[in-house]
């Protein structure tokens, strides 16, 4: 998993005679020991470390639960009480996995912004973003499944209108879109039948994105780590060895973010859900605002920006599937920013009218996580239309067009250069 | 910079003051009455339940509410446990014993179900046993069981959206957590008459603080209607208070212990984050980065 | 490679102790993780279980459920009393009364299985001491070994009317749960 020779020496004999038959200690150590990382690495870099600490604390917390949860539609809720009330430390853990959801989703979506603010989707680090973007895909399924199983009201509703998106398909070919989400349901409702399936492949997903993940890291470690200048790697006194420099920023990084977290979990964990949740399901009865999580929000503000109109353009009864296809458009757009950006210039820390563009990019984000969480209707709805074509305008218009026409600021030759200055890089380079 | 750059950037700039001028008009609509906070003893971060309190507020529950409502998820056992009311074992074994609602057990050797009283182990049944008895027993309307009520339900806030970001802000640091004791607070406390132009429908109450103003509960608390033994006022809002709290436990029993635990977890994290960057600096002392 | 910092650098105390707190709030989690496992509130609640006895006519045994297990519980006759208090501690593989409200070394003599008074009642944790079945002398046609107890079919142990091992794999006596008389006619378990 490494893109360049390790200097591992076993130094016991045993060490050698297993070195000799499985190299592992080797790859450990050339991946995350021996691993030049560049010098110059912000805080903003350590959440790749953090996404991976939220990994593993889903999985470990996500089993223990799965030793006291039960899918059926008549004991799910009862059994999330008993976790809470009588399990051992159960409240713990259950606050844990599901603030845990929330708190992989700030570090994810940092990491991403991080990504589009310092050019990291640019080659070669192509396969490596767009792994990230798939990652992403199944970290947002995995987290709507989760959120089905404490078959609240919220869950049971947000299951019901998310899974019957699918049904927009019958504009492309009647009863082909009733088919697919019967299909999902495993009947003609969302029943105990779904909660059951749910389960199952909530609990399958995170070992798929596990996969996905070592994958995404090791496309890293061959193509090596972006940096805040976005220039490459020239010489060795450019980098660092991971261990110990990158690897105690990166654990300084972890227990801030920790204590956020911990924040959440003791002091409200029930901040980042809905009060609805904590009514059990109830199929002849729907909640006055259904809300996703907070996390799917902007993409639930451009999934209903296509009403009977668009920004005045009439949609007919096409506005539901324009909808479905702009919300996952809104996602998969993000695998084709390495091509969709023009410019040569990876860092917009050296790009004047991209990083406003970025800024107003970032802004569009928030302000549709914030018509997400409004009802549908009135001035809403035109301003989550008028964000939903500044979202796509980022990657549509500002990335190609300002690539051509803008003239960056003059790059540093190097590294060392951006951090030591032009006369203390030549010396260095002199070494 | 080229005409063209000059466009995208004034576009940009016109979206973005754009949004600043017309989004008040976002703020002006409201959908829900806005309930006043109050100061509960497990306010905030630091706040703890008062065993007193909780006390006061099982007897409400027990003198006024359990006539309708359930607390299925609340065993008799809770009662006695730290950090909820903190009965005397042996009353709480008598209460049960005598408690109204009893516990369906079974089958017996005969084959039959049967009524037995309650134990610690037993939940604390309401008066009905389904929704559709409940129903029928109170004219088509339905008693929540309130083991969960205090979670259930929230307070609406509106605020413009520039306020917003603050405002939570604001909640995340103090650690808001009782929109669902205020809510029932104002509830309790919320009975007025109508206004000239609301028509209450038949069986129907008003009531300022509920969703839509009108519910099928009539006004449950009266001044002097339960004996406090500790010298509490025995005033609709104390009763308010103490049940909303009592209700708050109910829904969430290892409060106190989560907020300890929380306190240590904090320190240690505080402590350790410290250390651990002053490490990360020593290590980095010699490399410019 | 910039690698100026040397070993002693690298074991600072700072950084030492940065990593040992680290490492002992990483240990501490594990905790609540392994407290999980164990018995919760809601079964430690139902710890205890009352019986009524009075349907149970001598020479009858009924089998009832406390903590998930099942009890024996047999009104015994005269004979069967009889034939396990002249039983010599001598014949017995495993001499110690495993009462759960007596002392570990307390001799296995019938008496100490029972309770004064009320010598007739044998109430045992009706699992197998070898490997966990449920043995069979409960129902009225069942095989109750060569010692008229019980028969554990799954391995052959064979267990006197006193509830005690006597001959087969099984290494301990069956064991007498915690129980006290309520009333006359009613006991309460654990």
């Amino acid at each position: 998993m490494s893109g360049h020779t390790s200097s591992y020496e076993p130094t016991s004999r045993w060490g050698k005679w297993f070195d000799e038959r499985l190299p592992i200690a080797r790859l450990v150590h050339g991946s995350f020991v021996a691993f030049p990382t560049p010098r110059n690495l912000n805080y903003l870099w350590t959440f790749g470390g953090i996404l991976m600490f939220c990994l593993v604390a889903q999985i470990i917390t996500g089993i223990v639960l799965a030793m006291h949860y039960q899918p059926s539609d008549t004991a799910a809720f009862n059994s999330i009480e008993h976790i809470r009330r009588d399990v051992n430390y159960g409240w713990m853990i259950r606050n844990m996995h599901a603030v845990g959801a929330s708190m992989f989703f700030i570090a994810v979506y940092i990491h991403i912004f991080r990504g589009l603010y310092y050019g990291s989707y640019k080659a070669p680090r192509e396969v490596l973003w767009i792994l990230g973007v798939i990652i992403l895909l199944v970290m947002m399924a995995t987290a709507f499944l989760g959120y089905t199983l404490p078959w609240g009201q919220m869950s049971f509703w947000g299951v019901t209108v998310i899974t019957n998106l699918f049904s927009a398909l019958d504009t492309i070919y009647q009863g082909l879109g009733t088919g697919i989400v019967e299909w999902l349901w495993g009947g003609y409702s969302v029943s105990g039948v779904t909660l059951n399936r749910f389960f199952s492949l909530h609990y399958l997903l995170p070992f798929v994105l596990t996969g996905i993940v070592i994958l995404h890291v090791w496309a890293l470690h061959v193509v090596g780590q972006n940096n805040p200048t976005g220039l490459e790697l020239k010489e060795p006194s450019e980098a660092v060895p991971m261990h110990p420099y990158a690897t105690s920023k990166d654990i300084v990084g972890l227990f801030a973010f920790l204590l956020l977290f911990a924040w959440f979990v003791f002091f409200m964990p029930d901040y980042l859900g809905h009060a609805d949740n904590y009514n059990e399901a109830n199929p002849l009865v729907t909640p006055p605002h259904i809300v996703p999580e907070w996390y799917f929000l902007p993409f639930y503000a451009i999934l209903r920006a296509f009403t009977g109109s668009f920004l005045g353009i009439p949609l007919g009864s096409y506005a539901k599937l324009l909808g479905v296809i702009a919300m996952f458009a809104a996602i998969a757009i993000l695998a084709f920013a390495p091509w969709l950006d023009t410019s040569r210039v990876r860092s917009a820390k050296y790009r004047p009218l991209f990083k406003w563009a970025f800024w107003a990019f970032a802004f569009t984000c928030v302000a549709l996580g914030y018509l997400g969480a409004k009802p549908a209707e009135g001035v809403y709805v035109l301003w989550a239309q008028i964000f939903t074509v500044l979202y796509f305008a980022y990657f549509l218009v500002a990335m190609p067009v300002l690539g051509l026409i803008e003239t960056p600021k003059k790059l540093p030759r190097s590294i060392n250069e951006a951090v030591l200055g032009p006369d203390a890089a030549a010396a260095a380079a002199k070494h | 910079m080229t005409s063209m750059t000059r466009r995208l950037v004034s576009s940009f700039a016109a979206a973005a003051s754009a949004v600043l001028i017309v989004s008040p008009v976002l703020a002006a609509e409201g959908d829900g009455p806005e309930i006043v906070r109050q100061q509960w003893a497990f306010s905030g971060f630091r706040g703890q339940f008062d065993q007193a309190q909780l006390q006061r507020g099982f007897q409400v529950y027990k003198e006024v509410c359990a006539a309708c409502h359930g607390l299925n998820r609340v065993n008799f056992r809770n009662l006695v446990q730290p950090g909820g009311p903190g009965f005397p074992e042996e009353a709480v074994k008598a209460l049960a014993a005598e408690w109204p609602n009893q516990i369906t057990d079974g089958p017996n050797d005969e084959g039959k179900m049967f009524e037995r009283p309650a134990r610690l182990s037993d939940p604390i049944r309401g008066p009905y046993r389904n929704e559709k008895e409940a129903r029928a027993a109170q004219n088509g309307a339905y008693p929540p069981d309130l083991s969960l009520i205090a979670k259930a339900r929230g307070v609406a806030r509106n605020p413009s959206w520039w306020t917003h970001p603050f405002l939570m802000l604001g909640d995340i640091v103090k650690s808001y957590q009782e929109g669902g004791s205020d809510y029932l607070f104002a509830l309790l406390t919320g009975y007025t008459d109508p206004p000239a132009d609301v028509k209450v429908g038949d069986g129907m109450y008003y009531n300022k603080a509920f969703p839509g103003h009108q519910l099928a509960m009539p006004t449950p608390l009266q001044p002097d209607q339960v004996a406090y033994s500790d010298g509490t006022k025995p005033t609709v809002e104390n009763y308010a208070k103490d049940v909303a709290a009592f209700l708050a436990w109910s829904a969430d029993p290892t409060h106190d212990q989560r907020k300890r635990i929380g306190w240590q977890v904090m320190l240690y994290l505080l402590v350790t984050t410290a250390l651990l960057y002053l490490g990360k600096k020593r290590i980095w002392a010699d490399v410019k980065h | 490679m910039t690698s100026h910092v040397d070993d002693a650098n690298r074991r600072d105390f700072l950084v030492v102790a940065g990593n040992a707190f680290a490492a002992v709030g990483a240990a501490s989690l594990i905790w609540p993780f392994v407290q999980q496992m164990n018995p919760d509130a809601s079964a430690k609640a139902l710890a205890s279980t009352e019986v009524d006895l009075a349907p149970v006519k001598e020479g009858q045994a009924i089998t009832i459920m406390w903590r998930g297990k099942p009890v024996f519980i047999r009104n015994r006759t005269k004979d069967e009393i009889a034939a396990a208090e002249k039983v010599p501690l001598a014949d017995l593989p495993d001499a110690e009364a495993r009462n759960g409200a007596l002392p570990a070394a307390t001799p296995a003599t019938d008496s100490n299985r029972v309770k004064s008074g009320h010598e007739n009642w044998l109430v045992a944790v009706g699992i197998c001491t070898h490997l966990g079945c449920i043995p069979k002398g409960q129902g009225m046609g069942d095989a109750r070994g060569d010692f008229g107890g019980w028969f554990c079919p799954c391995h052959g142990s064979h267990y006197d009317t006193s509830g005690r091992i006597r001959r087969g794999p099984a290494p301990r006596n069956l064991d007498v749960p915690p129980y006290e008389f309520v009333s006359d006619t009613k006991i309460k378990i654990g």
